[in-house]
Parts: structure tokens; C-alpha cells; sequence
């Protein structure tokens, strides 16, 4: 095996300025979409388990078209095809005035996307709320949108914490794709510093090492806040 | 705008995208197999005794999760000529990385399966003198697929879905080929509308076909 070792690379000014920006653009961006996500996931997912059929099938409708079509596909329409098919005056404004066009498709993709994800999980969640739960709820006279605010959600959002988790993970890692309608991230940096100084191990490594310690910081913050919320005695831990 | 769209572009790019599609569904086949090849024996390594072989699984398997799927295609474009020397072209160096990073998620999927098999069935299976990987190997593993069926079939869609990643290193799959044809004819909106139609389809009949098996109780 030939290669040439030179991990000073990573802190000459300009690639050290990269990853950095690269790193930023890749939090930006996941944060921004998991917000989204978040709160249109739980009203497609609330949707879903209201006792309503035509908000039921917008719902199941909403998750399956964005489940069943790659993420990289829905990326390209985002940036390549909503702006030709809306209005003239809205596309043009979205082609031409638009600040960063390339963090507004990527940010609605992905916020679009990982709420059909976060849907179902918090459909699961509040399934999962004992079904005597919800009627004793009934029973004292709450209506449907105080038992939801008050009752299933707080019970179910503590039940799915740690699947939404791994959700909030999947945008971090599937922020990426942004980098295929030229958004320069984290993986995008690594790979222009590969490409311009054929160091493929030290910048590669980088965004390694950088997406495995947001994981594990990730994971612990959620620990925590799993931990802090739980209601003795109400949701058996699984181990 | 609509009424200005021709489809007729895609009929005649057909054969070219039906060849893509080949490439796409020839890597979904390939990495499915060596996924859940490496994913059992993962999985096994974490349910085994040894503490070493715990460790080393559990490793492989979380690094490997946290790491974004083009990340990892690069690293193996990158690294497998180095490490042997020579290319391999660019189907074979996807096909390992796909392999190897799905090994990380079937080998969840198969732990869950394996310790869904109850542990009195592993305790009756060395009690009538079979070895451990006997038990393992006639006992545990055919109960531990057939509970884990549908979730395995949901990663396969997963999967294909994840081949239209090697669009990033321009291997030329259904995703590659589409974007071609997209940019040589000028027509974004036609293609890649089509692009995700034809994964709609593929996908959603997968995943309708694989709810059905799932309703049908398969072990009684």
C-alpha cells in the first residue's frame, strides 16, 4: 500500500476553514429541518390517528408518497422542479431572488421528508397511551384537542423519545445528500479537500470523526432529557 | 410550466433507463445478500459469550450507523484502490460499500430477531445434544428469520431506495442514468418527475406486498 501521509493538511487555513464552515452548514441545516419535521410530523402523525377519514387518508397519504420515493430524487425536485411548475412570478422569485436557493430546497426536502418519519413514530407513540387513558380523559369532559394537548401527547412524545432519536440522527446524517444540489457541508468539504489535495484518508477521517462525536454527544443530550422527563412508575423501561 | 411537457423524452430514452434500472436493481440484489451474510454474523459476534467478539460487533455496527451513506460510499471509492493496489470499478467498489454498511443496520434488525426467539428453545436444543452453533444454526436462526421477514423485506426497500446514492460517484444506475438524460435533453422537470414515479411505484407495490405477508401470521 502507497500513500503518502501528511495529516498537516487539515490545519492549513483554508481546509481547516472549510471543515469548519462544512460542519456549521451540516448543523444549520439539521437543525433547522429536524424543527420542521418535528412539528409537521406530529400533525400529519396526530392526523392519522384522529377519528376523521379524510385526515386520516391526507395523513397515510403524506407519509407513503414521501417514504416510497429516495430522498436523493425528492432532493433534485425540490431544487430542479418546484420552481418550474409554480407560478411564473413565485418561480422567478424562487430562481432569482431567493438568498441560498441550495440550503432552502435542502432544508425543505429534508424537514418534509423526516416529518413523514417522525409521523409514524409519533402515531406509534400515541398508540400506544392505554387506550383507558384516553376514555378516562374523555370521561372528564376534555375535548378532542385538550385530551391531545394534555393527555396523549405528553404521554406518548415521553414513550417515542428514543426513536425520535434516531430520527433527529437520520437528518444529521441525511443532511449529506444536500451536497448533490451543491451545498457545501461537512461530507461536500471532505470530499473537495480530497479532491484538491488527493489526501483522501486525513479529509475523510475528518468528517468522520466529526459525525461520529455529534452522534454520541447527541445521544447522551437525549439520554438525559429521557431521563429527566420520565413519570415514575408509568412507563415500564424497556431494557 | 405544465402544458409545456414532454414526455415524449422519456419514451425515448427508455432503453437507456431500463439499463440503469438493471444496474440499480443488480446492486440492491447483490448488497442485500452480503448485508444480511455479514449482518448474521454480527449479529451472532454480539449475542456470543465472548466479550471480545461483543465489543468488536457492537463497534463495527454503531460506528458504522453513525456515519451518512455517501460518506461511506466515498471512503470505500477512495480506500479499496489504495488498499489493494488497483481499481476495481466503480459497481464492485459500490456493491462492498453497500455491503458493508448495511451490515451495521440488518445486524440489529437480526439481533431483535434472534432474541425474539425465546431462550428456552436454545436450552432445549443443547439438551437434546446439539452443539451451540447446531442449535444456532437449525434452532434459532430459521424462527429468528421468519419473525424478522417483514422488517428485513422493509430494509430491502430501504435499500434500493439508498442505490440512488451512487449517483454521487456517477456509477450509472436507474438515479445516474435519469439525471443524464435529464441534463443532456434539458428537461429537469420531465425526468426527474418520472425518476420519482418509477420509485414510487417500485416501492410502494414492495412495501403493499410486504404488509401482506406481514398480516399473515407465520408462525402459529
Amino acid at each position: 500500500m502507497k500513500y503518502n501521509w501528511n495529516w498537516s493538511v487539515l490545519i492549513e487555513p483554508q481546509y481547516f476553514d472549510w471543515i469548519i464552515s462544512g460542519t456549521l452548514w451540516t448543523i444549520y441545516l439539521s437543525i433547522a429541518s429536524s424543527i420542521i419535521a418535528f412539528f409537521l410530523g406530529s400533525l400529519i402523525g396526530i392526523f392519522r390517528t384522529l377519528d376523521n377519514k379524510i385526515l386520516n387518508f391526507i395523513g397515510t397519504t403524506y407519509v407513503e408518497i414521501f417514504r416510497n420515493i429516495p430522498l436523493l430524487v425528492q432532493m433534485f425536485i425540490w431544487y430542479f422542479v418546484i420552481p418550474e411548475i409554480v407560478t411564473d412570478d413565485f418561480g422567478t422569485w424562487l430562481k432569482q431572488d431567493l438568498p441560498n436557493p441550495e440550503f432552502s430546497s435542502a432544508l425543505m426536502c429534508l424537514g418534509t421528508y423526516t416529518a413523514s418519519r417522525v409521523a409514524e413514530q409519533v402515531r406509534s407513540g400515541i398508540n400506544s397511551v392505554s387506550s383507558g387513558v384516553g376514555m378516562a380523559g374523555c370521561a372528564t369532559g376534555l375535548s378532542t384537542f385538550q385530551l391531545y394537548v394534555y393527555i396523549l401527547l405528553p404521554i406518548g412524545y415521553r414513550i417515542i423519545i428514543p426513536p425520535l432519536t434516531s430520527e433527529f440522527l437520520t437528518v444529521f446524517k441525511n443532511s449529506s445528500l444536500a451536497l448533490t444540489i451543491g451545498l457545501l457541508e461537512l461530507t461536500a468539504r471532505s470530499n473537495m479537500i480530497m479532491d484538491w489535495t488527493f489526501q483522501g484518508f486525513e479529509a475523510y477521517t475528518a468528517a468522520t470523526v466529526i459525525y461520529v462525536s455529534v452522534t454520541m454527544i447527541v445521544t447522551l443530550i437525549m439520554q438525559r432529557i429521557e431521563n429527566k422527563t420520565q413519570i415514575p412508575g408509568f412507563i415500564s423501561k424497556k431494557t | 410550466m405544465i402544458e409545456n411537457f414532454d414526455f415524449g423524452i422519456v419514451i425515448g430514452s427508455l432503453p437507456f433507463l431500463l439499463k440503469g434500472l438493471k444496474v440499480s436493481f443488480y446492486l440492491t440484489f447483490l448488497a442485500l445478500i452480503g448485508g444480511i451474510f455479514f449482518g448474521t454474523l454480527l449479529a451472532l459476534m454480539r449475542v456470543s459469550k465472548f466479550k471480545t467478539l461483543q465489543y468488536a460487533s457492537m463497534t463495527y455496527v454503531n460506528f458504522l450507523r453513525s456515519l451518512p451513506l455517501i460518506l461511506v460510499i466515498f471512503w470505500f471509492f477512495f480506500l479499496i484502490p489504495v488498499l489493494i493496489g488497483r481499481p476495481i470499478g466503480g459497481f464492485y467498489s459500490a456493491v462492498i460499500a453497500f455491503t458493508m454498511f448495511e451490515a451495521a443496520y440488518y445486524s440489529e434488525i437480526i439481533r431483535a430477531g434472534l432474541l425474539s426467539v425465546s431462550s428456552n428453545q436454545i436450552s432445549a436444543a443443547r439438551a437434546t445434544g446439539l452443539s451451540y452453533s447446531q442449535s444456532m444454526i437449525y434452532i434459532i436462526l430459521p424462527q429468528a428469520f421468519r419473525n424478522m421477514m417483514p422488517i428485513l423485506l422493509t430494509q430491502a426497500v430501504i435499500l434500493f431506495q439508498d442505490t440512488s446514492l451512487v449517483y454521487v460517484v456517477s456509477l450509472r444506475d436507474f438515479m445516474t442514468a435519469s439525471v443524464i438524460v435529464a441534463q443532456s435533453e434539458s428537461r429537469l422537470v420531465e425526468m426527474y418527475v418520472f425518476a420519482a414515479l418509477v420509485y414510487f411505484v417500485i416501492c410502494f407495490t414492495f412495501s403493499f406486498m410486504i404488509k401482506k405477508i406481514q398480516n399473515r401470521k407465520l408462525i402459529v
